[in-house]
Formats: C-alpha cells, sequence, structure tokens
C-alpha cells in the first residue's frame, strides 16, 4: 500500500466502558497490518439499544452524530459484529427518507468493517504475530455471523496462532441470549439461552472461550462465572494482538487497572 | 380475542420453562428439524434459486389478490363448488354451522388446520352438539388431552411419547394393558384403529389448505398421514377453510412454493401426501363429496396490505422459523399464548389480535436473526418484530420504567462529553466494587442480569480516557 489508511477506530460502548483492553488490541492489530488509527472523540454508541426498543427519533439522532464523527476517513472499524452491522446495514436504511443524510450514512456503511474480517478481508492480513497456549472455543455471534457473514475468518488468523488449538463449539451459530436489553426485559429466556450455551462451552473442554462481540461475552462469562466454570472468557481480538496479559473478562485483577 | 392469554407472554413462559418435560420433548425433535432443513437445501442445488421464486410469486399475487381471489372464486363456482366470504372469526363459525345444519351434521371429521384453530371452530361445534373428530395424529393427540397446537406443523410437538401413550390408554379403554404402545409407530396404529371407524360416521369434511390456486379453483393440502384425503373424501359434504393469503396463480407456481415447502418445514423432499381437490363429485367420479364449500376468511389480513406488515402474508406455514428459534425452543409453543407461536406469531398475533394484547411476542427477540435466515419466502421476521416495538414505543405502551431508562440513555448518548464524563466516573466506581472478584454478583439497577449470572467489572478507567491521556499499545 502506498500510504497508511488512516483508520477510525469505533471503539463501541461495552469495550469503552468495560473492556479498554479490546480498544488496545483492536489498535495494535490495525497498526501492525500498516493503519494509523485514531480514535475520533464525539463517540458514544451506536444507538442499538434505542433502536431495538423501538425509539426510532433518538435512533436517527444517534445514527448522524456517529456519521458527522465518521466522516473523512478511509475506513471506520468496529471490534464488534453487531455494532458494524448497525452502522452498515442499518444506518442507510434509517435515514432512507432523506437524501442527503441517506447518502452520508451509505458512505459511511460502505467504508465500515467489523475488525476480525476488516484485517482479513480489506488488509489481506493471513497470519498476526501471536502466541496463546492451550485450547479455545469459539462462539459465532449472530449479527457479524448474519449480517455480515464473519465466520471463516477469526478461525483463519486463530489457525496461525502459536500453541492454540480450537475445538469447535456445538450450535456455535446459536444465539447466546444476550440481545442487549432482552437479557434483562425477558431474564428466565434469556437464561435457559445462555444456560444451554454455557453446557455446550463446557463440553468442549477447552479453556478459553473467544467472541468477537462483548455483549455476548459478557453474557456467556457472566454465566460461566455464576456456575463456577473453569473456562476463561476473552474477546478474539485480544488473543490475536498477543495481549492477554491482562485478566480475562470477569476474573480479578491484580490491583493496577485503577 | 377470545382465547389468547398472549398478554400474559411473560408468565406463560416462565411456567413452561419449569416442564422438564416439555424440555426434554423440544430437545429431541429440534435437532431432527433444523438438521433435516440443512440437507434437504443442501442437496438442492437450486433452493435459493426457489426461495426467491416462492418469495416473487408471493408479492404479485398479495399485490393482486382481489383480482386472483376473484380468478379462483369463478373457477370453484365452475366446478360446481361453493364460495363464502368471511370478515372475520365469527363470520366463519357461523358459515360453517350453516353449512353443517343444513346436513343435520352429527360429526365432523377435521383434517389438521391453523384457521380452525384460529376461529375455534372445535370449540364452537362442540357448543351446538356437533362432534369435532380431529383425524391428524397430532392434533388428535392433543384433542384427547384437552389442549391446544404448540406448533402450527407439528401440533404434539411439545409432549413425549411417554406423555401420549399416557393419553391413549387413559381413553382408549378397550386397550389391553400390556400392548405395547411405546413407539410412534404403534401409537399412529393405535390411533388409525380408531379413527378409521370414525372416517365413516361423520357428514363433514373439513380440511385446511396449504395452497389455492386461482388457474383452476382447487386447494391443496400436504400431510404425511393421508388422514385429509379421508376427511375430505368420504363424506357427503367437503369444506374447506383457508385464510384469503393462501392463493397463488397457478399450479406451476403452486408447485414452485411445494418445492421449499417440505423442505423448510421437515426437511423432507415432499410430503408423504400432496392432495388436489376441486369441486365436489362429478359424474363418473368414483369417490368424493356431493358438497364443495370453501370459506376465505380474512380476519384482519388484508388490513395489513399497505403497511410494513404486508410481507408477512407471504408467510406458508412451513414453521421453520419456530424450529431454529432459540426462544421458541426454549419456551415452547404455547407460551405464547395463541395460534401462532415463535417468530412468525410474534409478527402475525399483534396484526390479528392488536399490538395491545400481544405486545410482548415482538419484544421476546434477541434479533438473532434465524428466522429469517430459514424463512423459504424471505420474510423479514426481525425487521418487522422491530416495526411493532417502534408502534408500542409511540403509543406509549412499553413500561414507563423502560422508557424513563431508555430516555436518560439516548440523552446522555446524544451528547459525548457528558455522557464521557458520566460513564467514567460510573466505570471507575463499578471497578472499585468488582475489584476484588473482577466482577459483581448483585447490582440494584441490573437485577434481571445478576439474578442468572454476574456482572464482569469495568477494567477500571474507560478506553477513551485512557487514549485521550495517551496511552497506546506497546
Ligand atoms: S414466517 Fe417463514 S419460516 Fe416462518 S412459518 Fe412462515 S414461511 Fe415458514
Amino acid at each position: 500500500m502506498s500510504e497508511a489508511p488512516r483508520v477510525a477506530l469505533f471503539v463501541t460502548c461495552l469495550v469503552d466502558l468495560f473492556r479498554p483492553s479490546v480498544g488496545f488490541a483492536a489498535v495494535k492489530l490495525m497498526q501492525d497490518a500498516g493503519c494509523t488509527v485514531e480514535v475520533p472523540e464525539a463517540q458514544t454508541c451506536c444507538g442499538q439499544p434505542a433502536y431495538n426498543s423501538g425509539d426510532r427519533k433518538d435512533t436517527i439522532a444517534i445514527a448522524k452524530q456517529v456519521i458527522a464523527a465518521f466522516e473523512g476517513y478511509d475506513h471506520v472499524v468496529a471490534p464488534s459484529g453487531s455494532c458494524a452491522g448497525m452502522i452498515m446495514k442499518h444506518y442507510p436504511e434509517l435515514l432512507a427518507d432523506d437524501p442527503d443524510w441517506e447518502t452520508r450514512a451509505t458512505d459511511l456503511a460502505g467504508r465500515t468493517h467489523e475488525l476480525i474480517s476488516f484485517l482479513t478481508d480489506v488488509l489481506k492480513v493471513e497470519n498476526v504475530a501471536a502466541a496463546f497456549d492451550g485450547t479455545v472455543t469459539y462462539h459465532d455471534s449472530c449479527s457479524g455471523l448474519r449480517e455480515l457473514g464473519i465466520h471463516d475468518q477469526p478461525r483463519q488468523l486463530l489457525d496461525g496462532v502459536d500453541g492454540l488449538h480450537l475445538r469447535e463449539l456445538e450450535d456455535a451459530n446459536v444465539c447466546c441470549g444476550f440481545g442487549g436489553t432482552f437479557c434483562v426485559k425477558y431474564p428466565d429466556i434469556s437464561n435457559r439461552m445462555v444456560s444451554n450455551k454455557t453446557e455446550q462451552i463446557v463440553a468442549t473442554g477447552a479453556e478459553t472461550l473467544l467472541a468477537g462481540d462483548m455483549g455476548c461475552l459478557m453474557n456467556m462469562a457472566g454465566k460461566l462465572q455464576r456456575e463456577g466454570a473453569n473456562v476463561r472468557v476473552r474477546h478474539v481480538a485480544e488473543v490475536l494482538a498477543g495481549m492477554t496479559d491482562t485478566p480475562a473478562i470477569g476474573e480479578p485483577s491484580d490491583g493496577s487497572a485503577n | 380475542m377470545s382465547g389468547s392469554t398472549t398478554r400474559n407472554f411473560k408468565a406463560n413462559a416462565a411456567r413452561e420453562l419449569a416442564n422438564d418435560t416439555l424440555r426434554a420433548a423440544l430437545t429431541k425433535s429440534k435437532g431432527h428439524f433444523t438438521d433435516g432443513r440443512t440437507t434437504a437445501a443442501e442437496n438442492l442445488p437450486e433452493f435459493e434459486a426457489l426461495r426467491d421464486q416462492s418469495r416473487d410469486i408471493k408479492n404479485h399475487t398479495i399485490e393482486n389478490l382481489d383480482f386472483y381471489l376473484e380468478a379462483y372464486e369463478e373457477k370453484v363456482r365452475e366446478s360446481g363448488g361453493h364460495v363464502h366470504w368471511a370478515r372475520t372469526a365469527e363470520d366463519a363459525r357461523q358459515i360453517v354451522l350453516g353449512i353443517c345444519r343444513s346436513v343435520d351434521a352429527k360429526a365432523v371429521n377435521k383434517g389438521k388446520s391453523m384457521i380452525s384453530e384460529e376461529c375455534e371452530i372445535n370449540e364452537m361445534l362442540e357448543a351446538n352438539g356437533i362432534r369435532a373428530v380431529e383425524t391428524d395424529l397430532g392434533e388428535y393427540i392433543i384433542q384427547l388431552r384437552g389442549e391446544k397446537p404448540s406448533h402450527i406443523i407439528a401440533p404434539a410437538v411439545h409432549l413425549t411419547k411417554g406423555q401420549v401413550e399416557e393419553s391413549f390408554r387413559a381413553n382408549h379403554t378397550h386397550l389391553d394393558p400390556d400392548r405395547v404402545l411405546e413407539e410412534p409407530p404403534t401409537l399412529l396404529d393405535e390411533a388409525r384403529t380408531i379413527l378409521r371407524k370414525k372416517y365413516f360416521e361423520a357428514e363433514v369434511g373439513m380440511t385446511g389448505a396449504n395452497l389455492l390456486i386461482a388457474e383452476t379453483g382447487s386447494s391443496i393440502i400436504v400431510t404425511n398421514e393421508g388422514n385429509g384425503d379421508l376427511s375430505q373424501l368420504i363424506p357427503k359434504v367437503h369444506i374447506v377453510l383457508a385464510s384469503v393469503e393462501k392463493i397463488v396463480p397457478t399450479l406451476e407456481d403452486a408447485s414452485t412454493i411445494l418445492r421449499v415447502l417440505a423442505r423448510s418445514a421437515t426437511g423432507q423432499e415432499f410430503s408423504s401426501y400432496t392432495t388436489l381437490s376441486t369441486g365436489p363429485k362429478r359424474e363418473g367420479d368414483p369417490d368424493g363429496p356431493e358438497q364443495y364449500h370453501v370459506i376465505l376468511l380474512d380476519n384482519g389480513r388484508t388490513d395489513m396490505i399497505g403497511t410494513e406488515f404486508q410481507e408477512m402474508l407471504r408467510c406458508i406455514r412451513c414453521g421453520a422459523c419456530m424450529n431454529h428459534c432459540p426462544v421458541y425452543q426454549s419456551v415452547g409453543g404455547h407460551a405464547y399464548g395463541w395460534v401462532y407461536p415463535g417468530p412468525m406469531g410474534s409478527v402475525l398475533s399483534p396484526g390479528l389480535l392488536g399490538v395491545d394484547e400481544a405486545g410482548h411476542l415482538p419484544n421476546a427477540s434477541t434479533f438473532c436473526g434465524r428466522c429469517e435466515e430459514v424463512c423459504p419466502v424471505r420474510i423479514p421476521l426481525p425487521k418487522m418484530m422491530r416495526n411493532w416495538r417502534e408502534q408500542e414505543f409511540e403509543k406509549h405502551l412499553s413500561p414507563g420504567t423502560a422508557r424513563v431508562g431508555l430516555g436518560l440513555w439516548a440523552f446522555m448518548a446524544k451528547r459525548p462529553k457528558l455522557y464521557q464524563l458520566a460513564t467514567g466516573l460510573q466505570m471507575r466506581l463499578l471497578a472499585r466494587i468488582g475489584h476484588a472478584k473482577g466482577r459483581l454478583s448483585s447490582l440494584p439497577l441490573a437485577k434481571g442480569w445478576t439474578k442468572y449470572r454476574e456482572l464482569p467489572a469495568p477494567e477500571g478507567r474507560t478506553f477513551q480516557s485512557r487514549w485521550k491521556s495517551g496511552e497506546r499499545p506497546l
């Protein structure tokens, strides 16, 4: 590439708030692949909580704010299939009645990518220089899988991680029961769904569970821990970036993070 | 509408979740349907193209619904049959009753029909002293048990073999206690023995229709037991009760749709029996009914035309969406509280019952998208569930506490500086509380979450504040 692509990181609200490590891992992966990464300041959330609650007006306001904040970058990348899917598939539809904004939304949608598929499909990364000793299993988050077709990409990169062994999860394509506000609006149903999931995770015998979306990861980690299962949970970017010194999701820290 | 407990979805779901037998039954059937569909789809290279064609056929028909319905009516008349229009379920009940009375019917043999469930035909018949005999094995079983179907193609999918055997022994009192009734074939045999006798007793046979064909005035039913054929051939009168959107223009169109129907439903290439019926018995026909009636039910469907829910009228009732739905597979069909469960019900029921009654259903979805992925006529089910949520939000039907929470969140999300300040503080606080364990086991405002799981504690400062203070990956 002649000039380093200028990439804006859409960090996503959950990574921003709960797991900054994933943001830094994303930045590292993209920098290693030759990108200049920036983090636009005017970002909060992609608007899905409002969108999925039927609050169209607030969703549109948030979408416009995101569109404005991310104008001018070669690419916009999110470490989440769900948030990337929101921008890529739903913003243009939401703004379809407003020609100016629709054009801007479509332009942003065309420049937006989910992190792992951005690495493999756009930057043509074939191998990451990372090592991870152990057996992992992988859950395909719904939006990434079904809205964006992300399935092979993470497996391809994980395959190149030294010492890592991937054991496939049965029903890896079935929802974990997170569903944003669903998990607190219908806790009993969500619980059944996540219990089915953790049962299958434990059955793989893997020590670590990986996925590409913080919401699903927090849901599955929280359930595994409540059940006392001996499985660590991480965002796939952490492993690919070789940044696994931080405690896994929901595990006690060594006290230096504050 | 009477009989709906959709409003109580949450309580219904809690009850069903506690039912271990249901869980066992659902676990058993799930893989059968989903693996079957996957294999059937993979084995037919043109499957995806057929889905597109089926979608287009249905779209075209719905856009010209009056034209094709009138053409159909004319053909039915030409073949000697009668067409009755029912605007409402009550209209349909009255028409059925009128026909039954005209032949002094004591019993009605019934093929499986969801429209009959929607119109509560059995209840009406019984109230008027007419026996309703369900002839589909699944329907027969739940009739014995006094239950409602829990699935649109597999009405008794919520039951285990053991429960079925129990019901047979309780009702078929002639049964030798030593007779083995453990496997589906032996159960089917037993049901057949009883039903065969009944076929010859009824004056009226009633079926639904999977498709109605405008070109020929025929109706089609597909079954795996052949029960529908006997129900409609033997009695004097055959009533077809179908909703208006079942119509397709031509036989060719019907065959396109049939090629995706069974594959999506059960993974079969074709159902065991595909039966066309056109008018009453003609001169020289060896058998067939003397009278042939078609009742075309609207019951709110045409009101969906021209709205964002029009595409729902493409549904061919294959059941694939519920077979693949993790929510349906968790709570089963009865939790939905009315005739149509699963994703298709979550879109259709608010349309037919009103969003005030069925408002929970479109909310009880994670939008995982599996239903849309498998729907043979590519109905964007999640999108339409979201449309219902938008209507609820606009009508202020969503719960007040949720609205306040969402409003507050949206207020912040639209103000990045304030948002970052507030969330920065909150996360540091949460991180401090959860510091020792790395997680929180209870949190007042997140009870729905912490009732069942730990809440992973935030790492500490937010990504944005760390980035702003110059931190970069090593
Ligand atoms: S919505 Fe689609 S998948 Fe569900 S029953 Fe109807 S046609 Fe089948």
